[in-house]
């Protein structure tokens, strides 16, 4: 029989064998990464928002310049009887029916104050260095977690895999959003005790183990599925036949290859995290007053927005920029490193 | 059929049982202070925690506070530790509110997620499909209670084109309890349009690379029916089992920031005022019970799954 | 030729890919009369299913790029509307796919799938159209079909899937059938089978076939006409006979060299063309099959013409610029065995 090449018996046909075929072609001697990469910079839109977030990301992390030396406050000060300068007019910073004063785009209160008298931009930034903060450590826990259980389920399969299952898939059956309050309620009194670290209820890291935790079964599950698919190819059997240990075996040769599914879920959990940050500390049961979090801010704005609806919009409009940024790089990413790969978030 | 509906149903009620021991666990178990103490809420008398700690029976062994804590959930014996009303009969009460405003918004979702879907899929690559992935993925990207609060005061309380939140019974008066759940259902439905949309759209430009798409247009099928029939239909499986799945979680938790912000009683509101307060035993029973009402409609969707998709059966 | 049912001339097809445009199909021309069968034989890649993909308007990638005719008693195919199409899929020209397995839709009842053509273009009552498929599927050997026609596909093996998919393609009377590799994804003696009741039923039907093919094995039995393709172009077309005991061009001499052969002592090694196709997107000038050719010459840079070069042989032509006494030297490995000697130890 006359030699047939790989792509009928992959059963592509036609366009389709033909493009991709150029495409092997093509990419000859590139790498996957590279290649991704070289997709990723064609996807200018993917680009301007990792752009996007970057900067967000940045202007947090300057929060303490401004407060010092544009706002001239802390997050936490009141300025409740405080009068400042508009226009050459002396106004309230908080009005004597308790409205506080809306963006006033000078450097203090610059985007307002709150009804303690607090400048909400110099909340903001703040709130976005915690919100931001709990959303990269609760994904980065997620990713550990995730990964650690799907490579041990998937590599060692048998009961370790039974096991791993039947907990992901118990923890699976609770919304995420009631998994994250039931567990923000049951340890905001009292906090954490793990052997001997103790963990305050109103300690950042409340929220952080919550959220970490809670994502884990959408992570481990596919990591899972990958490992089980990895194990059986060719260069984990060559390792094996030269004698590695599983470990090594897991680390050099599974782990790497997950490389892409971590960096694409990576980018969506933090998206993710940020979102349910939010919605825990709007409902009380994530970050607690008066530490600021985009969700706090919301929380305590909501209240009065028929007043002072910028309370509400300005720390809104900032979380779904991150949010959004996160989730269309993140897309980019996942599209330039495999398009057809089915990695995505659950609700 | 019938094998597999029991095999589906014996499964059912061990995950329950096991949701069951995680929810007692988080609660009662959870390694911090003392749960009594917990229990009782914020600034508790020390003879409130002692009779929670008899209550609850903090002190007996692990499996007896276990079945303690169950005889309390099922017997709707559970009482909020701040109102002191039973926890059992404000769910009921809370029920068809948050029903209304589950099936409305599901339905509303995946109608337009599938319409978003299909045409994202037929364009892809063009700018309509662009224009939708963008408007999706803002979707995901609001939080529910933000662009609900924003929709309730500027569509309600400024413009006044919709009730100012509030909730009327649909037998008092269908047309405006429709109208009281105009922007709830919307507003929930954002984020899951956003989701299923692109969800659908992907898994429609799977499957209409299939080789049987290729075989229906090659019998001179029309575009119309080849979506519908062919492409439709065999896209729509996989998010069935996700439409389930989500319907359970928007009806035992999804609700919660959307009835609160809308101002509708439901349980999601009974349930956000009990956090508010860390009122643990409503909590507790909202938990429990819509972990139950995944499980079950999880199997509920299996079997519809199997009825869909007639290669399962047979596995 | 006059009484074609298809003429197909000049067809290009190209897709647009990433590092440029590749030319999929590079002028192919060819007709097909009436109860015909032709074989299209080559490699993949050699643009033989995009053809016959492109043929039914099947083609649909949005970079794809369409140029020649190609006629159906009359009507032309290329660049039609999706109406056109729809008029002349399934009714007048109706295909086989590679692989039954994924070719019918598995949620849907083999019945109703094929109950949904015939009432497409003939708008039969329900009951009659289920009549006609039980018929169908009857004909095509498929045994108890009254109760099968409410089968799912998995229910079937592959064998009796690609007579579903026979029975489909024959449910409204096509003049011409395309199958692409019919039996490729099947089974040796399935294959068989499915060759064995095709060939019956073109005697029936009278339909001309288009086989496509990596298979000369597959062709022997069945066709009249052979193309042979190579890297978008047909190199050498003519009867079975021509192509089988006189074959012209150098490709067609590997092709048929590898062919198993049960009458003939087993070969220590399966003979192979030396080689792989050529890429793509950069194919060499002039003869395409050029580089795996051991008996290249100056003259094949450039693109040798699809001509007759037998005496008396109009309708075998090739594209070769050897001469055919000089073929007639080389292609004979051993003796009495035609074949294509390894590039290393081309004579000179």
């Amino acid at each position: 029989m006359a030699t047939e090449p790989l792509t009928e018996q992959a059963g592509l046909q036609g366009p389709a064998a033909w493009e991709q075929e150029a495409e092997r072609e093509h990419v000859h001697g590139l790498g996957p990464w590279r290649l991704g990469l070289r997709r990723l910079r064609r996807n200018r839109v993917a680009i301007g928002f990792g752009v996007l977030f970057v900067l967000l990301v940045l202007s947090c992390l300057a929060a303490p310049l401004w407060a010092k030396h544009v706002a001239h406050t802390t997050p936490t000060e009141n300025h409740l009887s405080d009068t400042i300068k508009l226009d050459g007019k002396t106004t309230n910073v908080v009005g004597l029916d308790g409205v506080p004063i809306g963006p006033t785009y000078q450097g203090e209160f610059f985007l307002g104050a709150d009804p303690n008298g607090r400048d909400i931009m110099v909340r903001l930034l703040y709130g976005g260095r915690n919100s931001l903060m709990i959303g990269v450590v609760a994904a980065l826990m997620t990713t550990i977690l995730s990964v650690v259980l799907g490579v041990i389920a998937g590599y060692f399969r048998g009961w370790p895999d039974l096991t791993i299952r039947s907990l992901l898939d118990i923890m699976w059956s609770f919304p995420v959003l009631i998994l994250g309050v039931a567990l923000g309620v049951a340890l905001a009194l009292g906090g954490l005790q793990l052997g001997p670290i103790t963990i305050g209820g109103d300690s950042l890291l409340i929220p952080i183990f919550i959220i970490g935790l809670v994502y884990v079964p959408y992570m481990a599950r596919p990591v899972r599925g990958q490992v089980l698919a990895l194990r059986e190819k060719e260069f984990v059997e060559a390792a094996r036949a030269q004698g590695a240990g599983p470990l090594r075996i897991m680390f050099s040769e599974v782990v790497p290859n997950l490389a892409s599914t971590i960096l694409v879920f990576f980018t969506l959990l933090i998206a993710n995290a940020v979102l349910l940050e939010s919605a825990l500390s709007f409902l009380g049961a994530g970050v607690r007053p008066p530490n600021p979090s985009w969700g706090t801010m919301i929380d305590e704005g909501v209240d009065r927005i028929a007043t002072a609806p910028h309370l509400t919009i300005v720390p809104g409009l900032m979380l779904v920029l991150t949010v959004l940024s996160l989730n269309v790089f993140g897309d980019g990413v996942r599209d330039a490193l495999d398009p057809r790969a089915k990695v995505r978030l659950e609700h | 059929m019938g094998r597999f509906i029991v095999r589906r149903v014996i499964q059912m009620v061990l995950v329950m049982f096991a949701v069951s021991v995680l929810t007692f666990l988080i609660f009662n178990v959870i390694p911090n202070s003392d749960p009594a103490v917990r229990m009782s809420g914020r600034q508790a008398s020390e003879s409130t925690i002692e009779a929670i700690r008899e209550e609850w029976g903090f002190n007996d062994s692990l499996p007896q506070q276990y079945i303690t804590t169950m005889e309390k959930v099922i017997t709707g014996d559970l009482k909020s530790q701040f109102t002191q009303l039973s926890v059992g009969k404000e769910i009921v009460k809370g029920l068809p509110r948050t029903f209304s405003l589950a099936i409305g918004a599901a339905l509303l979702w995946m109608f337009v997620a599938i319409c978003f879907g299909l045409y994202s899929a037929v364009k892809a690559g063009k700018f309509a499909d662009r224009f939708l992935t963008i408007i999706a993925l803002i979707g995901i990207s609001m939080p529910v209670f933000w662009i609900g609060a924003l929709a309730n005061y500027y569509l309600g309380f400024k413009l006044g084109w919709f009730p100012n939140g509030g909730y009327v019974e649909f037998t008092e008066d269908p047309i405006d309890w429709f109208y009281h759940l105009i922007l709830p259902w919307t507003v929930l439905a954002i984020l899951f349009i956003g989701f299923y949309s692109r969800v659908l759209r992907s898994n429609v430009l799977d499957t209409i690379n299939e080789d049987y798409v290729r075989t229906a247009r090659a019998k001179g099928l029309g575009e119309r029916q080849i979506m519908i029939r062919h492409v439709l239909r065999n896209s729509m499986i996989p998010i069935v089992t996700l439409w389930g799945l989500d319907f359970g979680a928007v009806l035992g938790g999804g609700a919660i920031l959307t009835e609160t912000v809308f101002d509708l009683q439901g349980v999601g509101q009974y349930t956000a005022e009990a956090i508010g307060q860390l009122d643990v035993p409503p909590v507790l029973a909202v938990t429990m019970f819509s972990a139950f009402f995944i499980v079950l409609l999880n199997a509920v969707v299996d079997i519809l799954y199997a009825y869909l998709d007639p290669r399962i059966r047979l596995q | 030729m006059a009484d074609a049912l298809l003429s197909v001339e000049d067809l290009r097809v190209s897709f647009a890919t990433e590092e440029g445009v590749v030319e999929a199909v590079d002028g192919v021309s060819f007709d097909l009369a009436a109860g015909e069968v032709l074989a299209v034989v080559g490699e993949s890649g050699s643009g033989k299913s995009v053809t016959a993909m492109t043929l039914m308007g099947l083609t649909r990638s949005p970079n794809a790029r369409f140029e020649g005719t190609a006629q159906y008693k009359g009507t032309e195919l290329i660049g039609a509307s999706e109406d056109e199409l729809r008029r002349v899929r399934g009714a007048e020209i109706a295909m086989i796919f590679q692989d039954p397995m994924t070719s019918l839709n598995p949620v849907q009842r083999i019945g109703k799938q094929i109950v949904e053509q015939i009432q497409e273009h003939e708008g039969l009552p329900d009951q009659q159209a289920r009549e006609r498929t039980v018929e169908l599927l009857e004909r095509v050997g498929i045994p108890r079909a009254r109760e099968r026609v409410d089968n799912y596909p998995h229910e079937f093996s592959g064998g009796m899937r690609q007579r579903v998919m026979i029975a489909l393609a024959l449910s409204c009377n096509p003049s011409v059938l395309i199958a692409d590799e019919p039996t490729t994804a099947l089974d040796v003696t399935i294959q068989a089978q499915i060759l064995q009741r095709m060939r019956d039923l073109r005697e029936e039907t009278g339909a001309a076939v288009i086989l496509v093919t990596h298979d000369l094995g597959v062709v022997a039995d069945i066709a009249d006409r052979i193309a042979v393709m190579y890297a978008g172009r047909i190199v050498e077309e003519g009867t079975l006979d021509q192509i089988f005991y006189d074959p012209q061009h150098p490709y067609t001499w590997g092709l048929l060299g590898s062919i198993t052969r049960v009458d003939k002592p087993r070969p220590a090694r399966l003979p192979a063309i030396a080689g792989l196709p050529p890429s793509l997107a950069n194919r060499p000038q002039g003869c395409h099959f050029r580089p795996r050719c051991p008996h290249e010459f100056s003259e094949c840079s450039k693109v040798p013409p699809l001509e007759a070069h037998v005496q008396g042989n109009p309708e075998h032509r090739d594209r070769c610029w050897l001469s055919v006494d000089e073929k007639l030297a080389k292609r004979e490995v051993l003796p009495g065995e035609i074949g294509l000697a390894s590039k290393e130890h081309a004579p000179a």
